[in-house]
């Protein structure tokens, strides 16, 4: 089957000499919901801007679904909706006739634009705000807005960059429902995010790019299984004036009411439950140290950076 | 991408356009109003009865086509320098580059857009002559066509200068320091047979001469020059700036990185 995107060492090298591409590969599925990670700075967005037509690119390919972006661009071009990072639209313009006009470039006619645009305002939750001039939307609206014009020609690859950055909590909670009902009815979808949570949660494959490079192009799972351990935080009802002795368990005291417990890959949650029962200590609630991809991330960034 | 729905894309952007003058048509279409009315009460009531007549027409005759064609320079040029270079400065030409409309589609909706608002504009401004100047029609079509040309030309030439322009002072330069030269020296006030003969050749190398004298030849039936001429350099010109337009869309001179 031919992959939704596939791009082959791709370099990009800016006008003023910055390379900020040194030869990526990169493969998404048809269907997949894939994240595309890095540090601030690390050549997502410019990767998304040659994808989408909006950087020339040094070298390299690209194609979608099967169409090289250079010879064949209507193609490929009808095939990807972009959500950019940056506000890109005209603020003086009411939300719907930016929606529709949108639509215009991609051929579709303004009457069937105009119930598509409906659609999708009414799904994004801004159908109220349709004659409002962009300009008067809050941030997170715009970006909605932008999902919404990167949805008007029905696009078999969604590509988001960094679609919830500004995002409240509930919203953010809507729209990755929203995100995976796309991905459901078929749509690829590809996604850059600062917030792990949000690739774990979402997305099926994970690539990293670091400093123009991919690190690491594999499965959310199996990512997440090469974390050696996970540390957990225990808040305690009463003060432990030892630290007790958890089998096989690495445990820290942080304060009187408040530990840090090491449970190694594979050891299961159970048996610290068993343990700490031995030692009759009464544990009120317990959370993840950090997000598991959040730590992983964090090591593998830490380790290029200090080998 | 299909012829039609190449069709819907350059319809698509031809309303926007359309739109975004008419809006700020306080702007757009009511400012060359007043500034015409100004000219004529000057230089057609005030001055105009001094100087006599002009080629054997009143001397506010002779200057209301030229003053009108200036308006339709003027008004398309600016509407596709400030929608180019604010689509480039709000970034949302953006919408444009990543869709499959091709490169030729964009550069004609944006000058049809230029188009439309010469068009309107010199209509306006027309009828704004009419209450100073008599007005006959000697030939409908050569007018029409004429405006049609002239507004396409400088149309492009906005494009261009949206396309290099970085910033908003960039897109006055080009009109302050070259095009309104060229204008009140093409022959709206005056007709160059008054001129020494250096300058009646100097005069000769101004492209927008040749559109004066043609649109005035539409009203009154005279022309300093030959009005198959004229069409040919403006028709030039219209080929040279296409091209270069398009070059630099492709390009994507100054759009993309
Ligand atoms: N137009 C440009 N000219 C020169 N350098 C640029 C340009 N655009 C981006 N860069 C540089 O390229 C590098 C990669 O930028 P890019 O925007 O792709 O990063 P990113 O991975 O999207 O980061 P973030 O997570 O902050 O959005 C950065 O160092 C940036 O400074
Ligand atoms: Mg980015």
């Amino acid at each position: 089957m031919t992959c939704a995107l596939e791009i082959t060492n791709l370099h990009k090298i800016y006008r003023n000499g910055f390379v900020a591409l040194r030869g990526i590969d990169l493969h998404v599925e048809q269907g997949d919901f894939f994240a595309l990670l890095g540090p601030n700075g690390a050549g997502k967005s410019t990767a998304i801007g040659i994808i989408t037509s909006l950087i020339n690119k040094t070298d390299g390919r690209v194609s979608i679904y099967g169409h090289d972006i250079d010879t064949h661009f209507a193609e490929a071009k009808s095939c990807i909706g972009v959500l950019p990072q940056e506000f890109n639209f005209n603020i003086w313009e009411p939300i719907e006739e930016i929606l529709v006009n949108q639509a215009g470039y991609y051929g579709i006619e303004r009457s069937d634009a105009y119930s598509r645009a409906e659609h999708w305002l009414r799904q994004l939750g801004l159908w109220d705000k349709r004659h409002e001039i962009a300009r008067n939307l809050s941030g997170g609206m715009k970006r909605r807005m932008m999902i919404a014009r990167a949805l008007m020609h029905d696009p078999r690859l969604l590509i988001l960059d960094e679609p919830t950055a500004g995002v409240d909590i509930e919203n953010r909670r809507t729209m990755w429902d929203f995100l995976t009902r796309l991905n459901q009815q078929g749509m690829t979808i590809i996604l850059t995010t600062h917030y792990l949570e949000e690739a774990e949660n979402l997305c099926r494959n994970i690539a990293i790019i670091d400093e123009g490079r991919v690190i690491e192009h594999t499965s959310t799972r199996a990512l997440i299984n090469r974390l050696g351990n996970e540390t957990f935080v225990l808040d305690l009802e009463s003060r432990v004036a030892e630290l007790p002795h958890l089998d096989c368990h690495a445990v820290r005291a942080i304060d009187g009411f408040t530990l840090e417990v090491d449970i190694d890959q594979g050891a299961g949650i159970s048996s610290l439950f068993d343990a700490l029962n031995h030692t009759g200590i009464k544990v009120l609630s317990m959370r993840n140290k950090t997000n598991r991809l959040e730590q992983l991330f964090m090591q593998m960034v830490d380790d290029r950076r200090h080998p | 991408m299909s012829a039609s729905k190449q069709w819907i894309a350059f319809k698509t952007i031809f309303i926007k356009e359309f739109l975004r003058f008419i809006r700020i048509w306080k702007q757009t279409i009511l400012p060359p109003m007043v500034t015409t009315s100004l000219y004529f009460i000057i230089f057609g009531n005030l001055i105009g009865g001094r100087i006599g007549e002009m080629e054997g027409y009143r001397y506010v005759d002779f200057i209301a086509p030229g003053l009108i064609l200036m308006t339709v320079i003027t008004q398309s040029y600016a509407n596709t320098v400030a929608s180019f270079f604010g689509a480039k400065f709000q970034r949302h030409i953006e919408e444009l580059m990543v869709s499959p409309t091709p490169d030729y589609i964009i550069i004609f909706g944006y000058t049809s857009g230029g188009i439309a608002r010469g068009i309107i504009v010199g209509f306006a401004v027309t009828i704004v002559s009419m209450f100073f100047a008599d007005l006959g029609i000697h030939n409908f079509a050569i007018l029409m066509s004429i405006v049609v040309l002239t507004a396409t030309l400088f149309s492009l030439a906005g494009i261009i200068n949206g396309v290099y322009a970085k910033t908003f002072d960039d897109i006055s330069i080009i009109p302050t320091f070259i095009l309104a030269p060229l204008t009140y020296l093409g022959g709206i006030f005056y007709s160059i047979s008054l001129l020494p003969e250096f300058w009646q050749d100097m005069s000769l190398a101004n492209p927008i001469l040749y559109m004066i004298n043609a649109f005035r030849y539409g009203f009154i039936g005279i022309t300093d020059i030959d009005l198959w001429f004229s069409y040919g350099i403006i028709l030039i010109f219209i080929a040279l700036l296409y091209a270069y337009t398009m070059y630099l869309v492709k390009a994507g001179h100054g759009i993309r990185s």
